[in-house]
Order: structure tokens, then C-alpha cells, then sequence
């Protein structure tokens, strides 16, 4: 049997506000156990919900990064389950009317791109968190309760286990760009539900789906869809049949394990929640939020490397964050030459942020100073051996000025042949065989003599233009 | 349409809540009469009318997105029956299908 | 004249004058409780000791002549939360839990210094008709102590007419303020939905529920809602618009107004006879006082009972979850797993007809009957709605009676939900196209006393309260007082 895959994915983002989605507690996080919360997260009697704008706005910013199309007519509803980490036993989501839907992402696999369609994006409240403790019970903090969310949910155009991590990698990035969540998948900023299923090729009926739970990492969202996928292949080709099933993925043994069949689809008991009116977005609201979005990376990495030449991995690095990518076309403002700039970011500035585990907006490094100082390199003001100290004093205490502070320093090459020559002629005069041995052809002499002359400088005399005068005096003489 | 016992305790299940078995009888005369009075909407003609789902006909309400804290923990546990180091504690979950955004 | 015989504005005149102090008024009204209580059982909690200190108070810090409520006393319904006050809503679920907040409405009172006297009973979360729903007592109507207070506000209505308190706050989803009105002969407004902020009134039926005050005349009535209406942050459904003044003209009459008689409110078949007959000589006084009377119809009324019990249940029903048993309220013992905690947790502390209602509202949501029964109920909605809008193109305001029977014998309906059900059938239409309405005292059928509701165009209980004010000056219904008869 001939067999494809079919994905479709369920992301959860959560919106990075200063407040509550309906209440205004405190959305942050680290806060010790149910202290970033009111009545209204608990659900106490008698209290009721506002929505939070930024909230809707940043639902807006992702909803179109996404491509999707605004419902300026929307609305919310409630969903209705018992469980302790949901207060009121109803969330607070969107039905029918969703802020953003009809979206689209393109990915690419294998060399080959290929869009994704999103069916729609819904913002809803996050629920607060159980812990299972050994002894019998569970412990709920609601602190994450009535933090603002979206839902992402794709259709299911995936067709392998590879095409779904690069759907959710372009996901994240542009989530990310758009500056609404932090989407940390390790945090559970960002979290993914699978849903998978197999059929022959050729058949337009969908097979029996199982829906992937606990899938905390890209990497586990990968492998848990590549364990289903053979799990669901091994029972079909074996001639079974399979249960629509919901399965969690052990991150110790790398399988999927089965959590319930699922007997019907749950009865939510939807309706438009009574205490929200609709919610109309007026056209200029969506037009504001839609000139504010920043250029998304497949444009980023599109420009480039067709108008700066940068290669398509640099290119790909550069525009793994938003902050990244700011940085650099921060750096390119200040007129300087693009794959110093690039290599730089790549080498030296990557090394740092990853030795120290800081994000580049977490340094004291600015576009300018980085600009100055590999303009600085460019014009040999600085050797580029001088140029990794000034570097480590710009990323660590910074600088507005670091031609001034390169001069404060004393860093700055010597390449002044007023300055240089008399160097040059003591040490010549002091070293009159090595001079004889570079006239009988021995290369090495040279060499020793720049250290000489190097030594003299305490480094800083600039090399180029060392050898120059320096063979230029030896003819002299 | 007549309810029978069967979707009583389904709804009774859904609902969260339990009735004897000699109650469910009775229930579900009674909410059998109860329905068959709601059901004298299906004569009323409701083609292309939209639903009235709001009290209210003015729309969309937001609030400033300003975080501030309004009541302590104490305060919000006063009620609480079961509690252990800041969290409310509740017997072992089982995974009944309903967890989660 | 007895203290509580003043009406608000009177006592405010003699705190201004010094003839009288908060606390006197207070001490009287804690002394007619503990005369007549035993009889009504109107309050589920009183809060004397707090209530003096307040009067103390403000007598000490002086009254402020133009803020006409200070220092006088109201009751609150017990589905009202109040900070630090046992907050029950008639219900064995929140027999001990304390609110750590107050509703929006106890704010705006504390601010102009009125001063709660205590928690009123009620149907058990607001569902009923009769306060016999009540997990923890029955109220008596003063009328006939055998008889029903109505409900589900009828510890409110009850307080008011046994002179316990000159006003109460009520709340009314689906006739809760305006049924006990009538049946106790007193004066009950439920506001325009929107006009009074919903914040802390624990909820019924979200998209109906308003709060609205009780009194034995019009005036004071407007005085409560004056204090108690304005938009609230808080409520996204509450009413951004301007407040007026309720008591702005309010004796400039009736003349040239032009009143509508809804004709599908008047069962002249009826069983009790003396509703009809007494409401047809009030549309009389109002001709006499130079209105004119127009008959209307208001066709999809009929679809009110089934829209409203729909509509009403499944908001509830959604409502009500929060009742699991973990953060505050009752809590099954003996739980071995999570879904017993909440199975018993809610089937031990809800009352019977809570019980009903959240089974018919989860009914009416569930997959395969949300079209035909939730959906459907919101069409009729807006076709009641309408019918509204449309007849008040025409007419200043309508006048229905506001029952179809007065008070019942306490334990006479309550076996019988259908019939109790079909006993609103005069007030839900109200709710469900959220427009204001009065009920005031308008005769006597049987030696009770009868209800008539005025009926009014979106916040516009101005004009409710203008032309209850002149029938009111025009009748003295208002002044007559219980005689604590019949049964205990």
C-alpha cells in the first residue's frame, strides 16, 4: 500500500501585553503562584469580562502577516468544559467569526516551495495551569489564565513530518516579526497540536486522524509525527483499522502514546458570549495596524541577496529573528559595506550572544557603533586584530563615538609615514644584516624585521603600510 | 420531539450533575413538558432573521491595555477550601478529554 | 407619622433640619425588623452593627444637604455581592461564601452614603417566581401572610411593603422586580438593560439581568436610580450614554402623551377578573388626566415564554459552571476523583429548579438542538424586539397589567414549574427586547394588592417615571398599608 501523509496543525501563540486578555491582572510570567490575578480570573460570582485592545490589535498584526483576511465584523463566544484550570468552566474564545481567516504561508522543503494554507487565526483566553502532584492531587496556579492567545489553525496541507517542522518554523518567524509573542516553544509561548492522518495515494477521502499532543519542541513535533506516521502505516498495512485517538508524545522513548479515543467530537456548547458586545473594527484600524507590520523575513532574505549579494545561508541566519534582522539593516543605514556587516553579525557578534545566551537587543552593541567600527577596519584606522578589542568594549559598554574612543585608547593603527619612518630607520639601522639578508633573497628577513617595527609600536602600527615603506627604505639604501 | 431518559443523563452528564435513578424518571416528564412548550418557536417563522444574542446594540468595548493588580492572594483564598503553598489543590486530574486551550 | 412612613425625601429634610439623625432612622428600622421579621422573613442577613457605626458617622461627620441619600437606609437583594458580607443568592452553593469585592451598585451607594441594612431573600440564584425557591427561608407577603411575596425578589419587595425599609435594590431577568412589586403594592423598576452596571450582581441570565430599586413611591424609586445607574468600565454591556436625572420633571404629567395598550396583555377571559378591571380604570385615570389611549399590538409577545426560558436557561446554565466546588462555595465531602468533587458538589448545592434550568439551558445548547432551540430563541428575540421599536414609533409608552394573578398561596404553584413558567408571560417580553419597565400599584383583586406596568422606549425611564408619578398623585393606592393577615 501506497500511503500519504496528511498534516494539519494547531498553534497556540501567546500575546505578549502588559495586561490580561479580559482582565486587568498582570500577563507576565515568573510570578510566584496565583498572584498575578483578581477576581476575575478566579471567576468569582458576579464578575465580568472588557477586552483588552492591544490584545485585538496584535490578534490583527498576526492575522495579517499571516495573509489572512480581517473579520471587521467579529465577535467572542464561550466554550464550555469543566476543568480546574479553567475558572469559569467556559473559555472565553471565537466561534464562527474569527478575527483573521483565508491566510497562507509559503515553506520551503527540498529546494521547493510550497504555501500553506491557514484556515483561520481566533484569539482567546489561556488557561491557568495544573500541576500533578505524587500524593493524590493536583495544584492550580491562575496566574496563565485570561492570557491572551491565538490559535493558528492550518489546513491540513502538510504531507510530511519535514514540511510540518518548516510550516511551524515559518510561523514562528513571522509571529516573531510581527513582534506580538515571544514564541518560545520552550517557555510554551508557542504551542503545537498535530493532527495526522494517512490515505492511499489517489484517494480524496481523508483516512481516520489521531491528534498529537505534548509536542513541546520543534524537534519533538517532528518525531512525534514520524513515529505516527509509521505507527499508522504499520496498523493499515497490517490490514487494521484505526480509532480517531488522541496521543501524547514521550519525549523519553520518542513514540506517541494514547491518551483516549475519542468518542464523537466534544460537545463545547458554543455561543456568543453575552457579556462582550461584537466587536466592529472599524476599516482604519486595520489599515494602521497593516502599514505598521515590518517586512517579513522571506522579503528581508529576498533583498538580501538579490540587492546586496549576501548568500542565501547568510541571508537565512540574518533573518532567523527579527532582532537579527533590525540589527543588520540598522548596521547598513550607516553606509558600510553589507558582507562586512554580515560577516561580523555572523561571526563574531553570534559567537558572543551565543557564549553568553543574550539576544542581540540585550547588549549594549548598537547599529552605529558596529557600522563606525568596521568602517574603521575599512579606512585602517584599526588592524582587524585590534578591531575584536574595540568590539568586546562596544557589545560590553558601548559606545556613541568609537573613532573617540578607539583614540581615548590608544588603538588606532599607525599608519602615518611621518610618524612611521623614523621607526623604520632606527630599527634598519640597528638590524643592518637583516637588511643584507633580504638583499641575498631571504624572505624570512623581512618578516623579522615588521616584528621589529611591530614591537616597537606595542602592535599598533599598521601592517600594510609597514611593508611598503619598509621595502621602500631597504631600496634606499 | 420527545426526550427520553437516555439524552437526560446525557445532558445530566454534561451538565456535571447526577439525579437518582428514580429522579431521572420524574425529570424527565417534566423536562419533556418543558420542552414540548419551547417547542411552539417551531411555528414561528424566523427565515433571514438575525438573533438577538445581546442586551445591548452598541458595539465594541475595549480597555486600555494597562496591567495593575486589584486584590491580594489572601484575599482571593479566603474562600478556598483546599490549598497547599499558594495554589489551590484539587483531587488527582483525571485526563477526561477537556484539558487545555 | 412614624419615621419609616417618610419617604426618602422627607427624611432627608429632617436630617438636613437636625429634627432627625441617621442613627434614629437606623434604630427605627432595625426595631420595625424585629417586629414584623418573624412574620415576613425577608432577610437572609442583617449587618446592624455596621450599619450604626455608618449612621454614627455620617451624623457626626453632617449631612450634606444636597445629597439627598446619605445617611438613609436600604436592603440589598442577596445575589448582589458586598465585600466582606456573606453573599448567598438564596443558595445551599454559597451558604458561607464571603465576596472580596463589591458589586458596582454597593460602591455607588457607599459613596453617597446610603446604608445597607441587610441581605434579602430571594429564589435560589434569581429563578423563580415566588422566593419558595429560597435554600434557606420562605418570605411572606405582608398582604396575606400565607401567601407568596413573588419572586424571585421577594425578599426585597417583601422589606419594602412591611415598611422594614423605604427601598431595596432587586434584580429582574425575567419579571423578578416587577412580579413581587405588584403582588406586595409597590413601586419596582427594572431599568433599561444597560442602564445600571451588572458588576457584582451574580449572574442569571447575562443578557437580561439588570438590577433596579424597590419603593413605595415613584419619587423615591428615582432617587435609588439616579444613585445606582451610569456606565461602569467594568460592564462592556453598560450603558455609555447620558444619565439623567429620573426626578427632572417628573410631575409635569401625562397630558398629550399617548399611551399604548398592547392587546395581546389583556386577558379579558382571565381567571382573576379584578387585574383587567383594575388596570382598565388606571387607563382611565390616565384618559382623565388627559392622555390619550391607543390600542397596539405586539404580535411575537407569544414567543416570549419559550424565547425567554430558552435564552435564559442557557445562559445560566453556562453561568452556573463556575459553582465546581474548588474556589469558594460548597464542596462535596467524600470525593475520591476530580469529576466526583463536581458532580456532587453541584448536585448537592444547587436547588431543584436551579437544577431544571441548567439541564434545559445545556439542553439547549448542546450539538443537534442549538439551531432549533438556542438559535431559534434568539430569532424570536429580535422579532419581540422589534414589535417594540415599532409600536414605540407611535405611542410615549405602553401599560400591560404586570401579572396575571396576584400573590398565590405559598406552596401552591411550586410542584408545578409549566404553570409558574407561563406566569411571566406578561414580563419576559420586556427583558428580552431590554426596554424599561415600571410596576406600580394600580387596585386590589381579592383584597391583594394588583400590579400595572409601564412599559418604555430605551432609557427612557424618564418618561416611565413621569407618568407613574402622575397617576400615583392622581390615586392613593400607594398609601395603603398591609394589615399582616392570614397565615404565619
Amino acid at each position: 500500500m501506497n500511503l500519504e501523509t496528511i498534516i494539519g496543525l494547531e498553534i497556540h501563540v501567546e500575546l505578549k501585553t502588559d495586561s490580561k486578555m479580559f482582565s486587568p491582572s498582570p500577563a507576565h510570567f515568573g510570578a510566584e503562584p496565583n498572584t498575578n490575578t483578581n477576581v476575575i480570573d478566579w471567576g468569582y460570582p458576579g464578575v465580568l469580562p472588557v477586552v483588552n485592545e492591544r490584545a485585538i490589535e496584535f490578534g490583527m498584526r498576526a492575522a495579517l502577516a499571516l495573509n489572512c483576511t480581517i473579520n471587521q465584523d467579529t465577535k467572542f463566544d464561550r466554550k464550555n468544559y469543566f476543568y480546574p484550570d479553567n475558572p469559569k468552566a467556559y473559555q472565553i474564545s471565537q466561534f464562527d467569526r474569527p478575527i483573521g481567516h483565508d491566510g497562507w504561508v509559503d515553506i520551503e522543503v527540498n529546494g521547493e516551495t510550497k504555501r500553506i494554507r491557514i484556515e483561520r487565526v481566533h484569539l482567546e483566553e489561556d488557561a491557568g495551569k495544573n500541576t500533578h502532584g505524587t500524593d493524590g492531587y493536583s495544584y492550580v496556579d491562575l496566574n496563565r489564565q485570561g492570557t491572551p492567545l491565538i490559535e493558528i489553525v492550518s489546513e491540513a496541507d502538510m504531507r510530511s513530518p519535514e514540511e510540518a517542522y518548516a510550516y511551524l518554523e515559518a510561523i514562528k518567524q513571522i509571529i516573531q516579526f510581527t513582534g506580538v509573542s515571544d514564541v518560545k516553544m520552550e517557555e510554551g509561548s508557542m504551542r503545537c497540536d498535530a493532527n495526522i492522518s494517512l490515505r492511499p495515494f489517489g484517494q480524496e477521502a481523508f483516512g481516520t486522524k489521531s491528534e498529537l499532543k505534548n509536542l513541546n519542541s520543534f524537534n519533538f513535533v517532528r518525531r512525534g509525527l514520524a513515529h505516527e506516521v509509521e505507527r499508522q502505516e504499520k496498523v493499515l498495512v497490517a490490514g487494521g483499522e484505526l480509532l480517531q485517538e488522541t496521543r501524547r508524545y514521550d519525549e523519553s522513548t520518542g513514540k506517541t502514546l494514547l491518551m483516549r479515543v475519542k468518542e464523537g467530537s466534544s460537545d463545547y456548547r458554543y455561543f456568543p458570549e453575552p457579556d462582550l458586545p461584537r466587536l466592529v473594527i472599524e476599516d482604519k484600524w486595520v489599515e494602521s495596524v497593516r502599514q505598521s507590520l515590518p517586512e517579513m523575513p522571506k522579503a528581508r532574505r529576498a533583498r538580501y541577496v538579490s540587492e546586496l549579494g549576501i548568500p542565501e545561508y547568510d541571508a537565512e541566519v540574518l533573518t532567523a529573528s527579527k532582532e537579527m534582522s533590525d540589527f543588520f539593516d540598522g548596521v547598513l543605514s550607516h553606509d558600510v559595506d553589507a558582507k562586512q556587516a554580515s560577516n561580523w553579525l555572523m561571526g563574531e557578534v553570534s559567537a558572543y550572544l551565543n557564549s553568553e545566551k543574550l539576544a542581540i537587543d540585550e547588549t549594549a552593541l548598537t547599529p552605529k557603533a558596529l557600522a563606525e567600527m568596521i568602517n574603521l577596519i575599512a579606512d585602517g584606522t584599526i588592524s582587524s586584530k585590534i578591531a575584536k578589542k574595540v568590539f568586546r568594549e562596544l557589545i560590553i559598554n558601548g559606545s556613541d563615538d568609537v573613532k573617540a574612543l578607539v583614540e581615548e585608547k590608544g588603538w588606532a593603527q599607525l599608519s602615518d609615514p611621518s610618524k612611521l619612518l623614523p621607526i623604520i630607520n632606527y630599527i634598519l639601522d640597528n638590524n643592518e644584516q637583516s637588511i643584507e639578508d633580504f638583499k641575498n633573497g631571504r624572505d624570512r628577513a623581512i618578516g623579522f624585521l615588521v616584528g621589529q617595527i611591530m614591537k616597537q609600536t606595542r602592535g599598533q602600527a599598521n601592517p600594510g603600510v609597514v611593508n611598503q615603506l619598509l621595502n621602500e627604505e631597504i631600496e634606499k639604501r | 420531539m420527545a426526550i427520553n431518559e437516555e439524552t437526560v443523563k446525557h445532558v445530566a452528564k454534561l451538565a456535571k450533575l447526577e439525579f437518582k435513578e428514580e429522579e431521572i424518571h420524574d425529570f424527565t416528564e417534566g423536562m419533556d413538558k418543558i420542552i414540548q412548550l419551547v417547542e411552539q418557536l417551531e411555528d414561528l417563522d424566523t427565515t433571514g432573521v438575525e438573533g438577538t444574542y445581546h442586551g445591548i446594540t452598541h458595539h465594541s468595548v475595549l480597555r486600555e491595555d494597562k496591567a495593575k493588580l486589584e486584590v491580594t492572594r489572601e484575599e482571593l483564598f479566603k474562600n478556598v477550601k483546599t490549598q497547599q503553598d499558594g495554589y489551590i489543590k484539587v483531587p488527582a486530574i483525571m485526563d477526561n478529554g477537556e484539558s487545555g486551550a | 407619622m412614624a419615621i419609616l412612613d417618610h419617604t426618602l425625601e422627607a427624611l432627608h429634610e429632617q436630617l438636613v433640619n437636625g429634627e432627625l439623625t441617621s442613627l434614629q432612622i437606623m434604630e427605627a428600622v432595625y426595631d420595625r425588623i424585629e417586629e414584623t421579621e418573624e412574620q415576613v422573613g425577608a432577610f437572609l442577613a442583617l449587618s446592624k452593627t455596621e450599619a450604626l457605626a455608618k449612621a454614627r458617622e455620617i451624623d457626626e461627620a453632617g449631612i450634606d444637604p444636597h445629597n439627598i441619600l446619605s445617611g438613609l437606609p436600604i436592603g440589598i437583594k442577596d445575589n448582589i455581592v458586598t465585600k466582606g458580607i456573606t453573599t448567598t443568592a438564596a443558595s445551599k452553593m454559597l451558604e458561607d461564601f464571603v465576596p472580596v469585592y463589591d458589586a458596582t451598585v454597593v460602591e455607588k451607594l457607599n459613596e453617597i452614603g446610603m446604608i445597607s441594612v441587610g441581605k434579602l431573600n430571594m429564589d435560589e440564584f434569581a429563578m423563580g417566581g415566588s422566593t419558595e425557591n429560597s435554600a434557606f427561608k420562605v418570605t411572606r407577603n405582608p398582604w396575606n401572610l400565607s401567601k407568596v411575596p413573588g419572586g424571585s425578589s421577594g425578599g426585597s419587595a417583601a422589606a419594602v411593603a412591611a415598611g422594614q425599609v423605604p427601598v431595596s435594590l432587586g434584580s429582574d431577568t425575567g419579571g423578578s422586580i416587577r412580579e413581587p412589586a405588584a403582588f406586595t403594592g409597590i413601586v419596582g423598576m427594572k431599568p433599561t438593560y444597560g442602564r445600571v452596571s451588572r458588576f457584582g450582581l451574580i449572574a442569571f441570565g447575562s443578557s437580561l439581568d439588570q438590577i433596579g430599586p424597590f419603593s413605595r413611591t415613584v419619587k423615591d424609586n428615582a432617587l435609588v436610580l439616579n444613585a445606582i445607574s451610569g456606565y461602569d468600565q467594568r460592564d462592556s454591556t453598560s450603558y455609555d450614554g447620558e444619565t439623567p436625572d429620573f426626578t427632572k420633571g417628573i410631575e409635569k404629567g401625562v397630558k398629550g402623551m399617548r399611551i399604548g395598550v398592547p392587546k395581546e396583555y389583556f386577558h379579558e377571559d382571565a381567571k382573576e377578573k379584578g387585574i383587567v378591571e383594575s388596570v382598565r380604570a388606571a387607563l382611565k385615570t390616565y384618559e382623565s388626566l388627559g392622555a390619550e389611549i391607543v390600542e397596539v399590538s405586539l404580535p411575537h409577545s407569544k414567543y416570549g415564554i419559550p424565547a425567554y426560558y430558552i435564552i435564559a436557561s442557557s445562559e445560566a446554565s453556562s453561568n452556573l459552571q463556575r459553582f465546581d466546588g474548588i474556589r469558594y462555595g460548597y464542596r462535596a465531602d467524600n470525593v475520591n476523583n476530580l469529576d466526583e468533587l463536581y458532580v456532587k458538589s453541584r448536585s448537592e448545592g444547587f436547588g431543584l429548579e436551579v437544577k431544571r434550568r441548567i439541564m434545559l439551558g445545556t439542553f439547549s445548547l448542546s450539538a443537534g438542538f442549538y439551531d432549533a432551540h438556542f438559535k431559534k430563541a434568539a430569532q424570536a428575540r429580535t422579532l419581540i424586539r422589534q414589535d417594540f421599536e415599532k409600536v414605540f414609533e407611535d405611542v410615549d409608552f405602553l401599560v400591560a397589567p404586570t401579572t396575571t394573578t396576584t400573590a398565590f398561596d405559598i406552596g401552591g404553584q411550586i410542584d408545578d414549574p409549566l404553570t409558574m413558567y407561563m406566569a411571566d408571560i406578561l414580563t419576559v417580553p420586556v427583558n428580552l427586547a431590554g426596554v424599561p419597565s415600571v410596576s406600580i400599584p394600580c387596585g386590589f383583586s381579592e383584597e391583594m394588592p394588583v400590579g400595572m406596568q409601564l412599559i418604555g422606549k430605551h432609557f427612557d425611564e424618564k418618561t416611565l417615571y413621569r407618568a407613574a408619578y402622575a397617576f400615583e398623585q392622581a390615586t392613593d393606592f400607594h398609601k395603603q398599608k398591609p394589615a399582616f393577615k392570614g397565615g404565619k
